[in-house]
């Protein structure tokens, strides 16, 4: 089971992930069964449950049928990006089957020729950004104004790339927010390993908003 | 005969990440993480830090309640969760991960009212809660007296604090006199040591008061009447005794909440009076709630001090009231709801 909730496309897939040792294991060895994405940046929390459901469902598979949860692990606006991971958290913790985490940011870059500028909205005016070679994170992840996001690439990918276009000034690529399948494909090597499961670390890349109180004000006039 | 329903109970509105099992009113596990010392330098609450906290706190606490009930999630008849009110971005933390748990495990999910599950875990000290019942609600961030018909749906709110709620009013007066956040616990403690000498004002107690907001209630000028005593202490030079503000201003709060309580109940012609929240594990409001019951013939029910403050054995003791009285579970889209009202007692 593959979960992203980095970005406003609250994702949840169930993907095959085949051993190439086995015998007459397919091409690609990793294989989108069913997937769900709502485009949705208020609603993580009520989406995503259901939307997993949906895809075992369509899969014709029951939650003990998982050998594993894959969690985008943002940067991401807190509080839907924590709905995702604590959803994989709790699925892996109560199935007693590993969770991965992966960058969400890679699911954007992954496997994308050239050198790419991944971004995705941060709100506040700012993206959270990453660079790409070959499809390989090279720099990053950052948090940061699109205007002071200054690198060499050839193109830019993700919807805070697209709501920034102006300020990057670069060609856009698809696609637009994580892709399952390179989720997917990111954790494949550890799922076919089964490799131990992991604490998943939220990369929130903001210290939360918290002011200590000022002097109280006199109530004596 | 049919078993009691064995329920898991999941709670994170505020800053403690709380899970419980409970079996009927038995009390199985009772597993606590809070957050509260990260907040204590900020003299409150950060919602950011709590929901962090959540986080990280869920699967292993999750898996202590489990282990101390010697149970798996298997053995589960139902999953409840605090579905508000409480703070959003905290509140979705353990509703997420209820879902979760909900669906591996192919359990119903209720997603449940904090407020009613401060009432509710009484019945895990004292049974099965006799209705109509007056439930005085105290807490960080509610100050409420409640008519509970039915715990499994029938909540009448009588009346409610117009401003501060009690536990804010112990964690204000708390700041000023230098004692720790939280600030009913050093407030409790200090006036063990102090006097009931300065007549700090009884909110809304007023006969004029009355006629309107005869079961409301305000804090937010009993504290500024005690910030000014401290104030004009400090300007003419003097010493503050601190044990006896603080048994004053305790004995203010106390005295308005028991009062109005005892009065609800007369007034109701109900006979049993519960009282849940956190601000219910001051010694003070317990004695001086029980000296009134005792006096027209009430019984008074408050939990031990523990389960008084947030913990998931709350949550998880309405889930099993709800399971045994039939109530439909929540959808696994279920919603939270940050200012839920008192009379959705499950979502
Ligand atoms: N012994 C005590 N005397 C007085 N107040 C107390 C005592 N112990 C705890 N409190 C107060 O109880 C409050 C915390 O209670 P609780 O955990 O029920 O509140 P909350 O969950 O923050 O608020 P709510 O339940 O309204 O969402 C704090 O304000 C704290 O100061
Ligand atoms: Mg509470």
């Amino acid at each position: 089971m593959v979960v992203d909730s980095s970005t406003p496309a609250v994702t949840a897939a169930l993907v095959r992930v085949e051993d190439p040792e086995l015998p007459g294991a397919g091409d690609p060895q990793v294989t989108v069964l069913a997937e769900r994405v709502t485009v949705d940046g208020r609603a993580h929390g009520e989406l995503l449950a259901p939307q997993i459901q949906a895809v075992l469902a369509e899969g014709g598979a029951a939650p003990g049928d998982l050998a594993a949860v894959v969690a985008g692990t943002g940067p991401g606006p807190f509080t839907g990006l924590r709905a995702g991971m604590v959803t994989a958290a709790a699925l892996g913790h109560a199935l007693d089957i590993p969770v991965y985490g992966v960058c969400s940011l890679d699911g954007i870059g992954h496997g994308q020729p050239g050198r790419l500028l991944v971004a995705t909205d941060a709100r506040r005016k700012e993206v959270y950004w990453a660079v790409y070679s070959g499809g390989v994170r090279v720099d990053g992840p950052a948090v940061d104004k699109p205007a002071a996001v200054s690198v060499e690439v050839d193109a830019a990918a993700g919807d805070g790339a697209d709501r920034y276009a102006e300020v990057f000034g670069l060609p856009l690529l698809p696609p637009r927010y994580p892709s399952a399948r390179a989720l997917a494909a990111l954790a494949a090597d550890r799922v076919r390993a089964k490799a131990p499961g992991e604490t998943l670390t939220p990369r929130y890349l903001r210290r939360p908003d918290a002011v200590a109180p000022g002097e109280r004000k006199p109530a004596l006039p | 005969m049919k078993t009691e329903p064995l329920v898991l109970g999941i709670e994170t509105s505020c800053d403690e990440t709380g899970v419980g099992v409970v079996r009927g009113h038995t009390l199985l596990a009772d597993e606590v993480a809070s957050s509260v010392e990260e907040h204590a330098r900020f003299g409150g609450v950060v919602p950011e830090v709590a929901s962090r906290a959540h986080f990280e706190a869920m699967v292993p606490t999750v898996q202590r309640a489990l282990d101390t009930a010697g149970i798996t999630l298997a053995d589960v008849d139902a999953i409840a969760v605090t579905a508000g009110p409480g703070l959003a971005g905290a509140l979705l933390v353990g509703v997420a991960a209820a879902k979760a748990y909900a669906l591996a495990a192919g359990k119903p999910i209720y997603g449940v009212n904090h407020l009613a599950a401060h009432v509710a875990v009484d019945t895990l000290e004292h049974g099965p809660l006799p209705e109509p019942a007056i439930a005085l609600l105290v807490s960080g961030g509610h100050s409420s007296l409640l008519q509970v018909d039915d715990l499994a749906g029938r909540v009448e709110p009588l009346g409610a604090t117009i401003d501060d709620a009690a536990g804010e009013a112990f964690d204000k007066v708390a700041r000023l006199l230098g004692l720790p956040f939280p600030g009913g616990p050093p407030i409790d403690r200090a006036a063990r040591d102090g006097q009931i000498v300065i007549p700090f004002p009884r909110g809304l107690s007023a006969a004029r008061d009355l006629v309107e907001h005869r079961f409301d209630f305000s804090f937010s000028g009993l504290k500024t009447a005690v910030a000014r005593w401290v104030e004009a202490r400090q300007r003419a030079g003097e010493p503050v005794p601190v044990n006896d503000v603080a048994a004053s201003f305790q004995e203010a709060v106390c005295d308005v909440l028991t009062n109005k309580a005892v009065d609800a109940c007369l007034d109701r012609g109900v006979r049993t009076l519960v009282i849940g929240g956190g601000v219910a594990a001051n010694s003070r409001i317990r004695a001086l709630a029980q000296e009134r019951c005792d006096k027209h013939g009430i019984t008074l029910r408050v939990p031990r001090p523990k389960l008084c403050t947030d913990n998931g054995a709350m949550v998880a003791a309405l889930g099993a009231h709800l399971v045994a009285a039939g109530a439909a579970p929540g959808a696994l889209g279920l919603p939270t709801d940050s200012a839920m009202p008192i009379t959705v007692v499950t979502a």
